[in-house]
Parts: C-alpha cells; structure tokens; sequence
C-alpha cells in the first residue's frame, strides 16, 4: 500500500512542474502586450510603460523569467495582483472557501438525486422509467450551464417568485467572514435566518452546477448497476430468498459505486470549470468569477496564479481519488 | 360585540405591526453594480467601477461636478480666483468639514489645507512616504500630465492652498474634479504610517464624503451607512448596498424581482422587456464619447478637403446607427458629445447624398472614384460595439460613390502602433473622455501637436489656434466661443466621417427619487431618496 501511495505521489512531481509551464507559457503567449491593451486607445506614458514592464518582470530573458517564477511558487509566492496590489494567494484564499462550498453542495445535489435516479433506471431496464431518466440525464449532461442557469432564474425566481435571482445572502444579513464558507459561518454567529437566507441563495446555482455531474452520476450508477446486477452473486442472493431491496442496497450497490466514487473524483475538475460560468451568472463571490474579473482586465500575475492553484487542487483531489479507490478496490493497488 | 371587537383589535394589530415594523426598518439603497473596484483609493484607480465605490460615495475634491452634468461647481474649495497670467490658483477651502469616524480612526481635526498638500503629493512627489505604497501607480494623474503641469502646492494658511503651475491651462479646474484628485486624510495617513499598516489608506478608506465604507466582501457586496455629519447634509437613507452582479441578464433580473433600486449598464436586448415593467423607470443619456472614421490627409486624395467631404455624404449614418448600433446611438456630428459643454448645435451635418457626393468626387478628378484601405477595430469598445460590420456597412455605401474599399485589421497593440506611425488611409477609432473640458476632445485628438500620431494626421492653423487659444484662456464664456468655433471649422474641413455617440442606459425601481445619470458613467446617490 505504501509503495502504491509513493508511486502516485511520485507522479504528481512532473505533472506539477508541466503545469508550471503552461501556465508560465500560457500569460507569455497571448496575444497584446498587457499594459497596451490595459489603456487601448490612450497613448501610453514610455516610461510608465517600461516600469510596469519591468514590474512584471517581463523585460528580462524567458528562462530567466521561469526560474523565478518557480523560485516564488515554491516561497508560496505568486505575485501581487496588478490591479489591486494584494498578494494573488491571499486573494485566492478570501474566494476559495465560497467556490468549494458551492462545489460541494452541487455534488451533494447531484450524489443525491443521481445515485437513486440510477439505480430505479437499471432496476426497471428498458421500461418508461429507465428512458425517461436517461433522456433527462442526457439532457442534463448537454445543457449549457450558461443557458441552463438563465432559465433557471427566469422561471424560478422572476416567474414564480421563489427563489432571490443572485449572490450569498440577503443584504439586511451582515456575517463576519470567519472560514469563508458562508453556511458555517452563520451558524458559528448563531443567525440562523442568515443561515436560511444562505441556503436559500444556494438553490439555483446548486442546480444550475449540479446538473452535470448529476447526469453523470446518474448514467454511471445505472450502467454499474447493470452489470453487477447480472453478477452470479447476485443471483445467488436472490436465490437465498433475500428481500430485493436488501440485494439491490447491501450487495449489488456496495460494488456498483466503485467506479461511481471515480468519476464523482474526476468530475471536480469539471465542477470547477462550470463554476466559472455559475459564478459568473449568479454573482457568487469565488474563484469563478474572480478568474473572470482578471481576464477582463488582464491581470497576469493572477490569472497565473489561479490557473495554478486551481491544476494543483485538482491535481490533489485525483490524487486523493486514485488513493481511495486502492483502498476500495485492492485489484488496483496490485496491478502493475 | 365582544368578538367583534376582538377581531378588530387583531386585525388592526396585524396591520399596525408591519407596519410599524416597517418603520424601525431602516431604508436600504441597493445599487447592482456591475464589478468591484480595484483599491477605495480613486488616485490609484482606472477603472469606472473604482470610483463608484470610492470617489463618489466616500471621497470629495476640490472642484466637482454637478450631479447629471459635466459642469462643475465648487467642492471642498468653497471659491478660488486665478492670477492674471493664469499661473497661480488660490484655493479657499470649506471649513467645519468632518472627516469619517470608522473602526480605525477618529479624526481630531476638521478638513483643511494639509490634506490637500498631502493628496497631491502622494501622487506627485516620489520622496512622499506614500508614494510608493500600493503599487504607486497614478495613471489619471500622470496622464493630465500634472507631473509637468504643477510647478508648486503650498499651504497658505489652514483654509488657503495656492496650486502654482508652469504654464497656463485653462481646463485645470475641470482636471481637478476627476475622481483621481479626491482628497485624502492627512491625520490618518500620519497615524497608519506609525502604525506600520500605510496600506490602510488604500483598503479601508476615509473620506469627507456622503457615505462611510462599512465592509466589503469582494466580488459580492460593498455595504456603506450615510454619513449623518456629511457636510452637504446627510442622505436621506440609511444604508447604501452595491451588490456586484457581473452578468447584465442578471442585473436585469435583479431590479425586475426589486432586489436592486439601480443598475447599471443593461443589455440592449433587454431594453424592451424593462421598459414595458411599470415598476422600473430606463434613463437614457449619450455617452461621453464618439466614434469616427479618421482620413489620414497626409495620404493621398485625402489631403484634399472635397474628397473628405463627398466621403461624408456617401456613408449613411442613420443606417450604421441602425445596423451596428442596434439604434442604441446618437448620429455624430460634432467631434465632441452633446453632454458636454460648448457643444456647438449651429453645426449642421453633411447629409447622406450619393449624387452629390459623386459629383464632387468628380470635381476632385476622381471621376471614376478610386481605390482605398479602410481600417477597422479588431476589438469592442463602448463607442463602437462591431467595427468589422460598421467597417462592411461603410464599403458598401463607398462603393456606391465609386470608391472601392479593401478592409483590414490588426491585432489591437499592432492596429494602434500602426495607426500611430499613420500607415492607415481610412481608419475607425473613437475616444472617451477622461475629463469633461473639450480640450480633451479637440486638442488631445485634433490639434497640430496630436498630429504627428492622430489618426487624421490633420494639422489645420484655423482650427489649431482657435483650441490652443481656448486653451490659455480661463473665462468660461469665451472659451465657449473658441470652441463653438473651432467646430466649424473641423466640419467644414472634415478630417473624420463623425459616426456616433453611443447611447448609454440606467434602470432605476420606480420609488428612486433625484437620481440623475452622470454623462461621465459615474453614479451618485447622495441626493437619491426612497419613496
């Protein structure tokens, strides 16, 4: 087991330094000089020019440039944002928390709703139940986030009046940021109509991420739960005269839900991606957006460094992944 | 009876008690603002949304604008007078000003005079134990060119400053009312440099303005409370809320539902459904800017002012208005925008004439027209939202006249460096102004020291006397006169095809009172009242 964590521990070293450089490569190779697309049509100052140029440290040679950068990253240094001056980690840190929180929530959602969705798709195979869950699931799975959050606000909060249409909280709540994580920190301040104003808040982005993954979980389970569900232990079970929710719960699920476990790993990676446009949407204050914002106004060293910091999160969280499913499934861990 | 009266209290009881709630509540201004500012400090900021958040509702300047109009009106400087050469400015500054009271300061002195010495010479003077902090960059003030502007800043006594400069200028008082020259603290500056945190000034800002920084959570809401000693008198609300909402649909959904007051910035496809809402009130003003199409009169048959003029009959404006601006602009026909002071209305535009314009291409001895390269902006700017369809909408009216057009682009660095060293025959650009002083427009853009990197190249002696003079005189009236002027003379020589002002929108909740929409895009809520 040991020499199976080491090995993929070994791994991540390479895959670390290739996103280094490309997101070293990625800043350095756009299109537009920063400072000139920053003022556009003004002329701009030579001298202010070169003094934010050598401010970025971009007038000096590009390996130069690399090993300097490395040299940060490894100080846990990644810079000072161009346009508010603060440290791109401490910026970093102040959005993760709301990003990680709506992340989690919508795989919640989407464990929740897609697991059981499955598992009544594979038991009633081919019948109007499965079709209808998978014709949803697929439509989940292509729905433009974009699109899908629009509409969601368009008829839950505008035409039914339910939901509030964007942000965390209602703006008579006023919650002192603690973890960052909102839901927490109302409770930590015992507001508990803050708290029921965060939830609140949290519905459609929560459907509007959760949807994909839900899909995914949900196409998954059943197609897990199809083959274990023809497995000869199974019909041993059955045999036995064991109650068919008893089969399907304790024996066929425990094993269908190894590889659901792997793709709720690998789908962080997209919950990430899609929160981007969901943050953008809903005026959720993390990373998303945020990423969004510096595009906007060409803020390299933290498009840098949140392109960074985001890989290695992912990075992390495969890995953990990887480990737990050795744990699981000790086939893994033996095969070379 | 007794039920009666029973049910009668209680019913009354439920009415009164919201209602009486209702009242404790305190009123609440939401604005859905459409980004967070990049520093509470507008010396240090470029960006719009840095001075809605920091420069209107925190800070005062010397000079500022009226609400609703690039005209200004006395400030923290109650009134000034200039020397007869135009050099020295004498300020007398507004006295029992307060400054903000906040978790970390409490003023001991009123506003005066060396708060306006420090302001300035943060951004001025390198030795400043403040000019480095926070980046030290101040793009507005270098780029009015104040460091070569400025020749002394003296405290005369605790109400006078005198502000010495090189050379006279007559928009300095206009300059002085951007968002950039907001007053800062001297006394807590002293106190966040001992504290070891200078930072401070920048993040947790304290102004003399109508509301004071309570806490802000990046990217989501910027919460403020009125300032009840504000010198102008307290706003007539309690709390002012900037809830960030990047996206323009939401914002639009936002103020339907009525959770924001104003917004800023809607899609135009979103127009129709917001003015059809009976709760919501669309202002519309021109924006501070204009598009055009520059002839570079140092290419030939450009140098030729009939060419110039057929050229701005063959092009139909209202049709680009349509087609590129989705009718979301204003035809151009002045240099500068009608918002703006000394905008000259005597100025008739040429009109759309293919006949005429034919002819006088003929007169010209392009009988058969000619060929040509137009340029068009690779990129979307608030004056121009498509270059490319308004550059394919202009050929095809061109080729009406004759004139055959090749369409190019560039990368926009290469596109601006190239239209700098004037490579270009016809090429679309725009400005948007950085201070409400036609001297921006006309001389930044048009006079013979732009000329060498204008985009018309276009050095007229009539035109250049008449913008440099205005430039040197201070009385506002005949400024006025120099410019209405200097606006004849540029349609009749006709150095750009004017395309454009494009029209800017607000949405306001029906129950939002004196709110005025600044041509600047800047927003202000210290005279709004909730009804």
């Amino acid at each position: 087991m040991l020499r199976f964590i080491l090995s993929r521990i070994c791994l991540l070293i390479p895959t670390f330094f290739g996103v280094t450089l490309l997101t070293f490569g990625m800043v350095r190779l756009l299109p537009g000089d920063p400072i000139e697309a920053m003022l556009g049509e003004r002329a701009v100052d030579p001298r202010w020019h070169a003094e934010m140029l050598q401010r970025l440290g971009f007038d000096r040679r590009l390996w130069e440039q690399y090993g300097k950068y490395i040299w940060q990253v490894f100080h846990g240094d990644l810079g000072l944002s161009v346009v508010t001056n603060e440290p791109v980690m401490h910026e970093f840190l102040s959005r993760f928390p709301a990003t990680v929180e709506l992340a989690l929530v919508a795989m919640l959602f989407g464990m929740i709703v897609g697991i059981p969705a499955g598992i009544i798709a594979a038991i009633r195979r081919g019948r109007t139940v499965d079709h209808t869950v998978m014709t949803a699931a697929l439509t989940g799975q292509s729905m433009p986030i974009f699109w899908w959050g629009l509409l969601l606000i368009l008829f839950f909060s505008l035409h039914l009046d339910l939901t509030p249409v964007s942000g965390r909280l209602d703006v008579q709540y006023f919650i002192e940021q603690k973890t960052g994580f909102l839901l927490l920190d109302c409770l930590l301040a015992g507001d508990y109509d803050a708290f029921f104003s965060a939830l609140h808040h949290m519905i459609l982005p929560t459907i509007a991420l959760g949807t994909i993954p839900l899909a995914i979980i949900a196409r998954m389970t059943r197609s897990s739960m199809i083959e274990v569900l023809n497995e000869d232990y199974i019909r041993t079970a059955k045999a036995k005269g064991l109650r068919p929710w008893r089969v399907i719960v304790i024996h066929a699920l425990r094993n269908a839900l190894i590889p659901v476990i792997t793709v709720i790993g690998l789908q962080t990676g997209t919950l990430l991606a899609g929160a981007v446009l969901t943050e953008t949407i809903f005026s959720w204050p993390g990373i998303g957006k945020w990423l969004i914002n510096s595009l906007d106004r060409r803020d390299y060293p933290v498009l840098q460094g949140a392109v960074l910091l985001v890989a290695t999160f992912v990075m992390l969280v495969n890995l953990t992944v990887d480990l737990l499913y050795g744990l699981i499934n000790p086939r893994i861990r033996h095969a070379r | 009876m007794k039920f009666n009266l029973l049910t009668a209290s209680i019913m009354a009881s439920l009415v009164l008690i919201p209602a009486l709630s209702a009242e404790a509540k305190e009123a609440t201004l939401v604005f859905c603002s459409e980004g967070g500012p990049e520093s509470f400090n507008p010396q240090l900021g470029t960006a719009g949304t840095t001075f809605d958040a920091s420069a209107t509702p925190i800070y005062n300047r010397l000079v500022e604008f009226s609400p609703g109009s690039t005209e200004t009106k006395p400030g923290l400087a109650e009134s000034w007078t200039i020397s007869p050469d135009g050099l020295v400015y004498t300020f007398k500054l507004r006295q029992n000003v307060k400054w903000q009271t906040t978790k970390d300061f409490t003023p001991t002195r009123n506003f005066n005079a060396d708060d306006v010495v420090f302001s300035f010479e943060r951004m001025w003077k390198e030795d400043n134990a403040y000019h480095k902090v926070s980046g030290g960059t101040y793009t507005y003030f270098a780029e009015t060119s104040m460091p070569d502007v400025l020749k002394s800043i003296e405290k005369v006594d605790d109400n006078t400053v005198r502000i010495t400069l090189n050379a006279p200028n007559s928009p300095f008082t206009n300059i002085l009312a951007l968002y950039s020259f907001s007053i800062l603290s001297k006394e807590y500056a002293d106190q966040m440099l001992k504290a070891g945190t200078p930072e401070k000034l920048d993040t947790n800002p304290v102004g003399t303005g109508p509301f004071v920084l309570v806490d802000y959570v990046k990217d989501s809401t910027i919460r403020y409370k009125a300032n009840k000693d504000y010198w102008k008198g307290a706003p007539k609300f309690d709390n002012l809320v900037f809830s960030i909402t990047t996206d323009a649909a939401t914002r639009a959904s936002k103020i339907e539902k009525g959770e924001c007051h104003v917004m800023a910035y809607p899609n135009a496809a979103d127009l129709p459904k917001l003015k059809a809402d009976k709760n919501l009130k669309v202002l519309q003003q021109e924006g501070f800017n204009v598009a055009y199409l520059g002839f570079n009169v140092e290419k030939k048959p450009f140098n030729d002012k009939k060419v110039r003029q057929a050229l701005n009959m063959a092009i139909d404006k209202t049709n680009l208005i349509k087609a590129v601006y989705l009718g979301a602009a204003t035809p151009a026909v002045n240099p500068i925008p009608p918002t703006l002071w000394s905008y000259n209305k005597q100025v008739k535009d040429y009109s759309y004439d293919p006949a005429k314009a034919k002819k006088l291409l003929e007169e010209a001895g392009y009988k058969d027209g000619f060929e040509t390269t137009l340029w068009y902006m690779p990129v979307v700017r608030p004056y121009n939202p498509n270059g490319q369809k308004m550059a394919e909408a202009m050929q095809a009216d061109l080729a009406k006249v004759g004139v055959k057009v090749k369409l190019v682009t560039y990368e926009w660095k290469e596109y601006l460096k190239r239209q700098r060293e004037g490579e270009h025959d016809m090429l679309q650009l725009g400005w948007t102004g950085d201070y409400p002083d036609p001297d921006n427009f006309l001389n930044t853009l048009l006079s013979c020291d732009a000329a060498k990197t204008s985009t018309s190249r276009w050095c007229d002696k009539n035109f250049d006397d008449l913008v440099v003079k205005a430039r040197q005189v201070s009385d506002v009236k005949e400024r006025t006169k120099l410019y209405e002027e200097a606006q004849k003379v540029f349609k009749e020589e006709a150095p750009w095809f004017t395309v454009a002002h494009s029209i800017v929108n607000e949405i306001t909740r029906a129950n939002v009172e004196g709110y005025k929409m600044s041509p600047l895009g800047s927003h202000d809520f210290q005279e709004v009242s909730l009804k």
